[in-house]
């Protein structure tokens, strides 16, 4: 399919998109994209969640408009949601009121379609995505791959032209996924499918290696596309092959390298002064605490190929990435070239017991989490040792989305209170430095 | 079976966080609507004499005519609540700007004693049909139409407004027309709340109908012939025996409302439910499967979805995509600019001709006696809750948690709830009045007489659904007596609970209009109280004290459900689930 250059069918120009933030200023979520799909390719947006991937497909779907920029379809500016473009969802998306066939009829019913014709188009399209049998039935008498094999079903029906897929796999277990793509690639290859282009966004890299033509991948804060990669191996691929093997490989230490540069920036570089306005993951010790025991036992001692520990754990780079970039910031490891590498500090808290460990994080919170020492810092600095949740809620609010500010708060809440370095109530939203005797 | 289906009801009240000075603008609107129309009512004088146009007799054979005829203004009040709900909640959740009015409005509508104004509608209504039984007619059907619109609304509001994202951008990435969009995403997604809020506004529907039927005002009696009518005449008549006739009669006329129209449309909303598994017994209805299995009916059926289609086809006008929050604009701000003002404008304007109506009768003296009067319900409500809530809660517990007896009592609660209590008031009364029992205290459990079931099917709701793991737990670490009560059972229903005792308590204040003053042939009974205010006020026709006694109420009502359900809500809401 790679070989077949078909004409631009879509033009992505200059896409800008921000959203107002609540203390005032604009927060960028999309700068400077530009893309063309041309008929004939799948072509995958690859990225971290949070990387804006999602927000492009959304503005392409014309379900949002763009701050900035133009989406040219059909050499038209696009205003809305168009004809010839159809959506596939994460979540499946499908009215649970109506049957099988209603479902896929629906995007017909929309274009005002004669009624003998509808049934017929729909009929072809369930058949052709193997729903055969299924037609009467309601979409929870059906599991995931069946639901999703619906929503395939209810896009394609209307022959669009471009086909965007919102992560369609991730919602579906491993097994399903991979039945559901390989069906879905056997029919794009033998061209069965009434459609020219698919656009694929996903946060797996092996996904993307094994269905697309070209990947391009996001960075975040702001999103837009740090690098374009050509998957020039033939279909069908496979994933033990050596050239298969090495092209994820190679995207993921290039991901590696962007996120271990933005890791490093979050410390303290990014915002100068405080120092707490770095956005914080939620992540559990209990998953922090995994990941370094499981990279400081054999077979790895304390360094590990991220693909492989990935694999090992199984966990999708959304999931791993972020684990390895808290790490990071709190000096228990680094990352680099698709690699994680304890430091003293990291295999030292693999191998203590939990007071130990509790003390060692409380040092590594405190010296580089600036947030967590700040509101130590004010804690103590009070005579009756208690703040207001809010208090610091303002302040991050100066820097960043008001959900996000509530995450980075909630994640210093969980480390702190494992560090036992403050207590917070949620009751009435309270820090304070007692603890319940 | 529609135990476990509370949820609606809770997110409506979990989910009110609007702006609350709105409140009081719907509020001034309300009040200053009803004494315009008071005023208008005073105006007439214009004595009517279809008091014996059609008179009601006590012929026991007259009760099934009666009883469709009742029936028959319920199902038309039902039609008209419907219009408004999809009207009204579509305009509400469509349109931002009526949003910020509405919703307020809605709010305070649902406060209001709706009963104690029933005078002023039919005074009204016959203005507008003189010399014919149809003005009272529409008059009685407002009355009902009112007791049963505003939940509806709110709850279809709400449904508009919580349509999931996914689906939203799936309507609108096929580009579904908004005709399209209404009648096969946003009604169906809104239906199962719609219907169980249907189902608790016919409950206490009935209760008005019964209310609505015979009543006087002033000079003028109005009798439609019902059953609410026929009870009027025989307490009039002090005939016992007639008012077990009628007893008789409504309960079989529930029965049958019952199992022909809610239990199947219950069932048949099941699968407009959202939730994508095929979790808990579903519950059924033998008509339902009737319906289902005749062909002729199937093809009726599709019938509005033809027609769907046929519209669709025609209305193709795509949605345009969405802009994001940046981009605000200049002139949308003068738009608001201009929109507020007007509202402001509309306000002082009512504001102006509320208190030169009311000044024009009455002083601060007027006031305190309504105040003082409110403060008397106030108490006797809350007691009675109370004294309702030590006794069905264990109750409600202790069926719960037994499913067998939780499937069978469920349907019995809730007929109970949909019981018109004010059929079983001649009873009370006829004894209060034999052994002489003080008013003050023995005609107040009347008015908890018809809410108190909501308590208990709320309760046995919230045990049904406790987590049996959790149970087991308890039992496993030993948890016995007062602390498995306080620390185990309570909190687990709590939320159930309080949807329970909210829409009691709102019933009881609406029911203190006709439980405080009642009659037993000549013999009047009254209880000091607002209630009891209202219905003299009404009584004698005395139009400035009806609507300032309804003002009062409808504060009373508010203050209740802001300083205190609605903080139990949000405490029910933050600390008792687990998610």
């Amino acid at each position: 399919m790679a070989l077949v250059e078909g004409k631009d069918l879509l033009d992505v120009r200059a896409i800008r998109q921000s959203f107002r933030k609540p203390g005032g200023g604009d927060l960028s979520v999309l700068e400077d994209v530009n893309l063309a799909l041309r008929e004939g390719e799948i072509v995958g947006l690859l990225g971290r969640s949070g990387s804006g991937k999602s927000t492009l497909l959304r503005l392409i779907a014309g379900l949002n408009r763009p701050t900035g920029g133009d989406i040219v379809y059909h050499g038209e500016a696009l205003h809305g949601p168009a004809k010839g473009i159809a959506m596939v969802f994460q979540s499946f998306a499908l009215f649970p009121w109506l049957t099988v066939l209603e479902n896929v009829e629906l995007g017909l019913e929309a274009l005002g379609t004669p009624e003998r014709e509808m049934r017929k188009l729909a009929l072809a399209a369930i058949d052709l995505i193997g729903l055969d049998g299924y037609e009467s039935a309601y979409p929870k008498e059906l599991s995931g791959g069946m639901r999703q094999r619906v929503g395939f079903a209810r896009a394609i029906v209307v022959h669009p032209d471009i086909l965007l897929m919102d992560e369609p796999f991730s919602a579906l277990d491993i097994l399903t996924a991979e039945t559901l793509r390989g069906d879905f690639l056997d029919l794009w290859c033998e061209g069965q499918m009434p459609i020219k282009s698919v656009l694929l966004v996903t946060h797996n890299i092996e996904e993307a290696v094994l269905m697309c033509d070209r990947i391009l991948v996001f960075a975040s804060n702001p999103g837009r596309i740090a690098q374009e990669i050509r998957i020039d191996l033939p279909q069908p691929r496979n994933r033990a092959d050596i050239a298969f093997r090495k092209t994820v490989d190679s995207i993921y230490i290039a991901m590696t390298e962007k996120s271990g540069e933005a890791a490093r920036r979050t410390h303290t570089e990014r915002f100068p002064g405080t120092g707490i306005a770095t956005v914080l993951p939620r992540i559990s010790i209990n998953v922090l605490a995994g990941l370094l025991e499981a990279v400081a036992a054999p077979p790895y001692h304390g360094r590990a190929d991220l693909p492989v520990i990935a694999s090992a754990l199984n966990m999708e780079i959304d999931d791993l990435f972020p684990v390895a970039e808290t790490l990071q910031m709190m000096r228990f490891a680094e990352v680099a070239e698709g690699d994680i590498r304890l430091s003293k500090a990291g295999l030292d808290f693999a191998q203590k017991e939990t007071e130990d460990r509790k003390r060692l994080f409380a040092e590594h919170l405190l010296t580089y989490v600036p947030l967590a020492a700040h509101i130590r810092r004010v804690l103590d600095e009070r005579a009756s040792h208690r703040a207001p949740m809010s208090r610091f809620r303002d302040e991050l609010e100066d820097h960043m989305r008001e959900d996000l500010a509530e995450r980075t708060l909630r994640a210093v809440i969980s480390w702190a209170r494992y560090a036992e370095l403050f207590s917070y109530n949620d009751q009435d939203e309270m820090f304070s430095l007692e603890n319940p005797t | 079976m529609a135990t476990t289906r509370l949820t609606p009801t809770v997110s409506i009240y979990a989910r009110r966080v609007l702006p609350n000075h709105w409140d009081g603008v719907a509020f001034v609107l309300i009040i200053a609507l009803f004494a315009l129309a008071g005023y208008a009512a005073r105006q007439m004088t214009v004595p009517l004499s279809v008091a014996t146009a059609s008179p009601v007799s006590l012929d026991p054979g007259r009760l099934p005519d009666y009883a469709l005829r009742t029936t028959l203004r319920m199902l038309l009040a039902l039609l008209a609540s419907l219009l408004f709900t999809f009207t009204y909640a579509t305009l509400a959740a469509k349109v931002r700007r009526a949003e910020v009015l509405l919703v307020p409005l809605l709010d305070i509508l649902q406060s209001v004693p709706i009963l104690g104004f029933i005078s002023v509608t039919i005074v009204a209504f016959m203005a507008l049909f003189p010399g014919s039984l149809l003005g009272a007619e529409l008059a009685a059907i407002f009355a009902i139409f009112t007791s049963q619109a505003w939940n509806m609304a709110f709850s279809f509001y709400q449904g508009l407004r919580t349509l999931p994202k996914d689906l939203d951008e799936a309507a609108r990435s096929f580009r579904l027309s908004a005709w399209l969009r209404f009648w096969r995403v946003e009604v169906p997604f809104a239906m199962p709340g719609l219907v169980w809020n249907m189902m608790m506004s016919m409950s206490g529907g009935w209760f008005f109908v019964v209310a609505a039927e015979a009543i006087s005002v002033g000079h003028t009696t109005i009798r439609l012939p019902g059953i609410g009518s026929y009870i009027a005449l025989a307490i009039e008549r002090q005939d016992l025996a007639a008012i077990g006739w009628a007893v008789l009669t409504m309960l079989g006329v529930i029965l049958l409302y019952d199992q022909l129209l809610f239990r199947p449309l219950v069932a048949w909303s099941e699968r407009f439910r959202f939730e994508q598994s095929a979790g808990e017994a579903a519950p059924s209805s033998w008509v339902l499967i009737v319906l289902r299995r005749a062909r002729l009916i199937q093809a009726l059926a599709t019938l509005p979805r033809r027609l769907a289609r046929l519209t669709a086809a025609a209305a193709t006008t795509p949605p345009r995509a969405r802009r994001a929050a940046a981009n605000g604009a200049g002139r949308e701000l003068i738009g608001k600019a201009v929109w507020y003002a007007l509202i402001a404008a509309g306000i002082a304007y009512v504001v102006w001709r509320v208190t030169t109506f009311l000044a024009g009768g009455l002083g601060t003296g007027d006031l305190v006696d309504a105040g003082l009067a409110g403060l008397a319900t106030f108490v006797r409500v809350a007691v009675l809750i109370a004294l309702a809530s030590a006794v069905w809660v264990p109750v409600g517990v202790w069926i719960g948690l037994r499913p067998r007896l939780a499937r069978a009592a469920q349907p019995i609660a809730q007929f109970l709830a949909a019981f018109p209590a004010n059929l079983l008031f001649p009873i009370a009364v006829f004894a209060i009045h034999r052994f002489a029992l003080d008013p003050d205290i023995w005609l107040s459990p009347l008015m908890v007489l018809g809410t108190q079931w909501y308590i208990l099917f709320n309760v046995i709701a919230g045990a049904s659904a406790f987590p049996t793991d959790l149970r087991y737990a308890a039992a496993n670490l030993g948890v016995r007596g007062w602390q498995w009560w306080r620390r185990v059972i309570l909190p687990g229903i709590f939320p159930y609970y309080l949807t329970g005792a909210i829409t009691a308590t709102g019933g009881s204040w609406n029911a203190s209009v006709v439980a405080e003053y009642v009659s037993w042939g000549d013999s009047k009974l009254a209880a000091y109280g607002l209630g009891a205010y209202i219905a003299k006020a009404t009584e004698t026709g005395d139009y400035s004290r009806i609507v300032l006694g309804i003002a009062v109420m409808s504060v009373f009502v508010i203050l209740c459900n802001r300083l205190l359900w609605r903080p139990l809500y949000l405490f029910a809401e933050r600390r008792l689930t687990l998610d």
